[in-house]
């Protein structure tokens, strides 16, 4: 691997960060990402965060038309509750400060807790709660859905929302909206090797692959012989809209987990938007890449979050940030 | 707090393997990042009654640990040190009382009960097995061990090794595995001193 130690990895890769990205302000210590600007005065702040080993995810999305903060935290591990706390009020112009949570024990309890410190400072704080992974199923025995590459789509919906100035209830329904409609699986052709570990987080043999596989590298639903990219496509996009059953046009996410070249990828992207075509579901943009990734993870997820003209607007809308950036 | 810091140091190794099974490999190393982190709160700040000590460790782990140990952890120490108040002395039995509560709040925190394949599955058998009055340390430990030896055949239901479904049956929980050592260090450290802990 490319580290020194595991200890330092993820305060080397924000030292990184902050010298690539002069428009950021980086805490390397205390691990807040924030824009420079912030606070943007009348603005709703967006604060999100999660275990580091996803990136570009969340750090690569600070900037205008996304989030104001992102808090890294260990590989795979919730950052604490103090730095969601020091973004919240970092970011928080009087307009309130709405949290992006994915639905892991760990963050949901480290933001509750973030939230409640953030609250005691007078910070107006909203959560939202993305749990997309169809692999999972949403029951009292498990935890409920992860949340994984819809993360990026309430991340630059709800960022829209707020950079044209919403208020805080108004950009928590939008990121709600998006939750509600958006449903993910994702597919895992080798294991992921943490930096604490040093080797391969599961053991998955060449020749098969894991379906249902969220974002830490952990097992999936399904372990199978080797499948054609055109045959994972079919499987993937099936399992989302036996779940989502859109009536309108999609956005759709063609997600690499770290580990995959993007000729694979667009190659991945042509077979998903030939099997939507062929279940009768319309696409309205497709973005194709590795956002939401789980270190060097081979393999791939598809997102897809049904729109109307109001959420498609705020998609196009122009973002800055190091790792998605148009219109600008 | 010196013996369950010496105790994780220890195991960190088998910590970590325990959740390379049902999690993502890193609960030994985290729980060793806010256990280093509270002793050298501890060695700071010098609390003055063991009810402080508890609260402080319990408090260091949430802003060091992260994941969902951290805050369950915390919470744990934090309570059980809020239930002993500032008193400079504390029995055992007030001590068993506080664990207890502090197990309580971890349950209410996680929404979660012993039998979901978590740390509770060692907490609340050993917390019972401290005994009337609260000096049954070796049963206790030996509890503990039972408790988390009791979560292998379990199918998890809470926290991240719930995705895996019956897959997750077969693998002891880590954090069960921990509050075992947490026992152990409590039990070893009373052996040593004669009784108090």
């Amino acid at each position: 691997m490319l580290i020194n130690v595991p200890e330092t990895v993820v305060a080397d890769a924000l030292r990184g960060m902050a010298a690539a990205h002069p428009e950021l302000t980086i805490d390397v210590e205390n691990r807040v990402v924030l824009r420079r600007d912030a606070p943007v005065a009348n603005k709703v702040g967006l604060v999100s965060g999660g275990g580091s080993g996803h990136e570009p995810m969340h750090a690569g999305f600070v900037g205008p038309g996304m989030l104001d903060a992102a808090c890294p935290g260990e590989v795979f591990t919730s950052p604490v509750p103090d730095q969601m706390a020091r973004a919240a009020a970092a970011v928080d112009s009087g307009e309130g400060v709405l949290f992006v949570v994915k639905n892991y024990t760990g963050d949901v309890l480290n933001f509750d807790m973030a939230a409640e410190l953030a609250e005691d400072e007078g910070v107006r704080v909203a959560k939202v709660l993305v749990d997309d992974d169809v692999a999972v199923v949403d029951s009292t025995h498990t935890a409920g859905r992860r949340g994984t590459g819809a993360t990026l789509f309430v991340e630059k919906l709800a960022g829209a929302a707020a950079e044209e100035g919403a208020p805080l209830e108004r950009v928590e329904a939008v990121a709600r909206q998006v939750v509600e409609s958006s449903r993910s699986f994702g597919v895992a052709l080798s294991a992921c090797t943490t930096p604490a570990k040093g080797g391969p987080t599961f053991d998955l043999p060449p020749g098969e692959l894991e379906l249902g596989v969220g974002i830490h590298g952990e097992p999936g639903r399904e372990r199978r012989g080797m499948m054609t990219s055109g045959e994972i496509a079919d499987a993937a996009v099936d399992a989302v809209l036996e779940d989502l059953r859109p009536d309108r046009p999609v956005l759709a996410l063609v997600n690499g987990m770290g580990g995959t070249p993007l000729l694979e990828l667009y190659g991945f992207a042509s077979e998903v938007h030939r099997v939507l075509g062929e279940r009768g579901v319309a696409v309205a943009r497709t973005l194709v890449g590795g956002y939401v990734t789980s270190l060097d993870m081979a393999g791939c997820s598809v997102t897809l979050c049904r729109v109307d003209e109001e959420l498609l607007r705020l998609w196009d809308a122009p973002v800055r940030t190091p790792a998605l950036r148009w219109g600008v | 707090m010196s013996a369950v810091g010496a105790a994780v140091d220890r195991e960190e190794q088998r910590l970590t393997e325990l959740d390379s099974a049902v999690g993502d490999a890193d609960h030994g190393a985290n729980m060793r990042r806010g256990l280093t982190a509270a002793l050298v709160s501890l060695e700071r700040e010098g609390p003055g009654s063991p009810g402080a000590v508890l609260a402080l460790v319990g408090r260091r782990l949430i802003s060091t640990v992260g994941g969902a140990s951290g805050p369950l952890y915390g919470t744990l120490l934090r309570r059980a040190g809020k239930e002993l108040g500032t008193e400079e002395t504390v029995d055992a039995a007030r001590l068993r009382d506080a664990l207890r509560a502090g197990a309580e709040a971890v349950a209410q925190l996680g929404s979660s009960a012993p039998g979901d394949k978590t740390m509770l599955d060692a907490l609340f058998p050993a917390v019972e097995a401290l005994g009337e009055s609260g000096t049954d340390f070796a049963a206790a430990r030996a509890a503990a061990e039972e408790g988390a030896a009791a979560t292998v055949p379990m199918r998890a239901r809470k926290g991240r090794a719930s995705y895996l479904g019956e897959r997750s049956v077969g693998h002891m929980d880590p954090g069960a595995a921990s509050s075992a050592l947490f026992f152990a260090a409590l039990a070893e450290t009373a052996e040593a001193s004669g009784r108090s802990a």
